[in-house]
């Protein structure tokens, strides 16, 4: 008995998939098939957080399917439909988030972090005293005479055991 | 370089703690409704028993619980002896079957009871969608001119009941005696 039970869960469970994956819809044209392909991949799916509505097999996102399609054939915008869903599901569906008060950082941060990592490296380059400038590459005679010396001792210090 | 600078990768690094560290105890799964505040969408939907026309007029009045469930959730049986108790204790619950079959609606509540003063049947989802429910158990708190006041989702339990949503009933009922 619970057999019989298991094997029919598991057969509901084949359903659910199997209606995922006939979820076709027919277009009017082919620049409607591709807002609708844009739209299922540009909102998320609320249940499954890491989905797009277009890839995901949850109830919930054929659902959002559905109700894209038909806002297509009513002959709404991309923004329309859009805020259609944002209205509903909050701005969580969307993976392109808005730019707004709140969201701005998100979208120009890593920007200004880079921005700001090229100042604080260029002004620790320029600060930084150069030991390559010319006046201080130069010895003075007394110098020159002590490296001349050095360097005239060194293979009789090298060649000893 | 002032001494005071060295100072700056610490702070920084104490200041990602800080938010990673809240990041590890808040729940993705848990969304901010969009609908708070906002008013409960229009429906004319059959009621689950009897069958007759049930629109957004019927919910007002006084606050109420919102209860999306179904018979295919399992957590929904979970939480329904709760819904019984707290209907048994005067809250006014309503229910809204969220993409079921009518008929095992109406075996569910004659089997473990009914605690809705009425059941919206959604058989198609369509007032799901537009009250962005996308799982089951959500309950929504409504208050007397039908605004969403509150949203919660999974299974209330007692402890859910107390904490959370208790005085929230109570503060609207407050407000609607007024």
């Amino acid at each position: 008995m619970t057999r019989g039970w298991l094997a029919a869960l598991l057969l509901l469970g084949l359903t659910s998939i199997a209606h995922a994956a006939i979820d076709t819809y027919q277009f009017v044209d082919e620049a409607e098939r591709s807002r609708y392909r844009q739209l299922t991949q540009e909102l998320r799916c609320p249940k499954c957080q890491n989905q797009d509505i277009a890839d995901s097999n949850a109830p919930i996102a054929a659902d959002l399917r559905r109700e894209i399609f038909r806002l297509l054939g009513e002959g709404k915008d991309n923004r329309q439909i859009v805020d259609f869903m944002v209205d509903r599901y909050g701005e969580f569906v969307r993976y392109k988030p808005a730019l707004s008060a709140r969201t701005w950082l998100l979208w120009f941060g890593p920007g200004l972090l880079l921005v700001g990592g090229a100042l604080v490296l260029v002004i620790i380059v320029r600060r930084r005293p150069s030991a390559a400038t010319p006046g201080q590459a130069t010895l003075s005679p007394d110098e020159q005479a002590r490296l001349t010396a050095l360097l005239d001792e060194q293979p009789a210090d090298t060649s000893r055991p | 370089m002032k001494r005071w600078m060295l100072l700056v990768p610490l702070a920084l690094f104490a200041l990602v703690a800080v938010f990673l560290y809240r990041g590890l105890s808040l729940n993705p799964a848990e969304l901010p409704s969009a609908m708070i505040d906002k008013p409960f969408p229009a429906f004319a939907l059959a009621a689950s028993d009897d069958g007759r026309t049930l629109t957004r007029a019927d919910l007002l009045g006084k606050p109420a619980l919102v209860n999306v469930w179904a018979t295919w959730c399992v957590a929904c049986r979970v939480e329904h002896p709760l819904l019984n108790e707290l209907a048994g204790q005067g809250v006014r619950i309503i229910g809204i079957n969220y993409k079921d079959d009518t008929a095992a609606a109406r075996k569910w509540l004659r089997e473990y009871h009914n605690p809705y003063v009425f059941d919206i049947s959604d058989v198609d989802g369509s007032l799901g969608l537009n009250l962005g429910v996308y799982g089951a158990p959500e309950t929504f708190l409504i208050d007397a001119q039908g605004v969403i006041r509150h949203k919660y989702v999974g299974v209330i339990d007692a402890t859910v009941w107390r904490e959370q949503l208790a005085s929230r009933y109570q503060a609207l009922l407050q407000e609607a005696g007024q």
